[in-house]
């Protein structure tokens, strides 16, 4: 077996990179995951679980069945005001992002990307509206590089004040129904909502959203307060502790992007197709970092486009792997790919030419130097299950 | 015979002239759900340390490398349908490959289950 292409597992296996290593960050919730016998493996600076017991597939199943808990205090959380109280951050945020912020309604959440000056993505990130600032939570591994950009740009209008705080996610069709029995409010709010609530005196700040296609929330809590949250929705019969491995296929099932891996500074939101989040005034004004990049791709067209890839033999297709059109010429390149458990087969997304992006064009997927048939797919995998309305 | 075991966590069991090949219950465990096998023809002439065929889970791929040197006479096709054999049944059912010795020597430089035991100990 060649143990260095296990890239979750292998420092658990290669001793020697113990020492090279730096030092990794611990979440709130760290012991919590040793108590709960997790795998642990270091992401993005910090020592995390990658799965507990279950194992991948079953933690997988249960969080699109019941209800998943997950740790994601690694990501960044931030409160953006404005230095003159008569100013509004959301307006003064769309200097740095595609996204309409502004029209978001008090208690509101949206989905954007800090751009680079090319068009490509820095990150992306949620924000949320309460009055005349916004809430923020970006990538983990981006974080530092983001917030500083954030500070920086928005340097004399607005102030950044970086929350050190836990993120625990509640995901899965009977995440409501467990919520709503410790915070009241909870299952008020409809998707992509969020609400300043209580849970035993502490201030939560509740949001609906997640990223794994399922109803669902996101919990920010104080770190001193963090665990005993976890360890009581873990004692609910619905509640099963989720590593990284299952947030993973459930993200791709559910068409979602990774960043670093289906997003990143080279890649713009058009070819990743994301212009459902750029609002037309927001084209129109042209405003925010790559504005022009970006909007001559609306106009002539992209090159390559991000498409969902379904492998039609049982072979997953890594990240990485070459895509082929039935000529054999190379057209692309996948950045997810693995096995979608609820699906029973491999699942992949990716970069292909744009006139190879129709839905259902036929594709070759090199597979340890073999090509594989494979199929342009729409995205999601897997219907989302969001509480809209 | 008794099984023999590599430092890449591969068994192999011999019986007269044909060696049976799988992956140890240590390496399954490592590995998690595993949803893709891919086992090697008969007839195909491996040499030791050659790739021979590949074990996926849901979130790894990883080559099995040719234990020792010989040639191919079965590959486990039970596992293309049913690869979560190889969770459940690591040491029997889901073995992967059948092989004849050109250098049945190379047994020697393999571990028996004390020394693989000893080092699985070592690895922590």
């Amino acid at each position: 077996m060649e143990w260095t292409s296990l890239c979750f597992w292998s420092r658990a296996l290669t001793q020697e990179n113990l020492a090279t290593e730096p030092v990794l960050q611990h979440t709130p919730l760290h012991s919590l995951h040793i108590e709960q016998g997790a795998k642990m493996v270091p992401f993005a600076g910090y020592d995390m679980p990658v799965q507990y017991g279950l194992g991948v597939l079953g933690e997988h199943l249960h969080t699109r069945e019941k209800a998943g808990l997950f740790d994601v205090s690694h990501m960044g959380q931030a409160r953006l005001m404005p230095v003159n109280p008569k100013d509004d951050a959301a307006a003064l945020f769309e200097q740095l992002v595609p996204g309409g912020i502004q029209t978001l309604k008090h208690g509101h959440i949206r989905y954007s990307q800090l751009t680079n000056e090319q068009g490509g993505i820095r990150d992306d990130l949620m924000a949320t509206r309460f009055g005349n600032e916004l809430w923020l939570v970006v990538n983990a591994a981006c974080k530092q590089d983001d917030f500083a950009h954030i500070a920086a740009k928005l340097e004399g209008q607005a102030t950044l004040e970086v929350q050190d705080r836990a993120l625990i996610a509640l995901q899965g069709p009977q995440a409501v129904t467990v919520l709503a029995r410790f915070i009241d409010g909870a299952a008020d709010l409809r998707f992509m909502q969020a609400a300043w609530l209580s849970w035993q005196g502490a201030d939560v700040l509740v949001s609906r959203c997640g990223y794994t296609g399922e109803d669902g929330f996101e919990i920010s809590i104080a770190n001193q307060q963090a665990e005993a949250l976890a360890v009581a929705l873990l004692a609910e019969a619905e509640v099963e502790a989720i590593g990284l491995g299952a947030r993973d296929s459930l993200r791709l099932e559910a068409g979602l992007c990774l960043y670093g891996h289906d997003i990143d500074g080279s890649t713009t939101p058009a070819e990743a197709d994301l212009l459902w989040s750029v609002p037309k005034r927001r084209r129109e004004e042209a405003n925010f970092p790559g504005a022009a990049i970006i909007n001559q791709q609306i106009s002539d067209g992209v090159g390559r486009r991000r498409v969902g890839i379904q492998p039609q033999g049982r072979a997953p297709a890594r990240e990485g792997t070459e895509v082929q059109n039935s000529a054999g010429q190379p057209i692309g390149i996948i950045t997810s790919g693995g096995f979608g458990p609820s699906l029973g087969a491999p699942i992949a997304m990716g970069y292909v030419a744009a006139q190879a992006s129709q839905i259902g064009t036929e594709v070759q997927l090199i597979v340890r130097g073999k090509p594989m048939p494979a199929i342009v797919t729409a995205l999601p995998f897997v219907p989302q299950r969001y509480a809209k309305g | 015979m008794s099984k023999k075991f590599t430092k890449d966590h591969e068994w192999i069991s011999l019986d007269g002239d044909i060696a049976t090949v799988g992956i140890t219950a240590y390496a399954q465990e490592q590995l998690g759900d595993v949803v893709f096998v891919e086992v090697p023809e008969a007839g195909r002439q491996v040499s030791q340390g050659d790739d021979a065929a590949v074990v996926e889970s849901v979130k790894a791929a990883s080559e099995v490398y040719a234990p020792l040197s010989g040639e191919v006479v079965e590959g486990n096709g039970a596992l293309e349908a049913n690869p979560e054999l190889v969770n459940q049944s690591p040491d029997e059912d889901g073995w992967f490959f059948k092989m004849t010795l050109s250098d049945a020597g190379q047994l020697d430089e393999l571990m028996d289950e004390a020394a693989y035991q000893a080092f699985l100990k070592e690895l922590g």
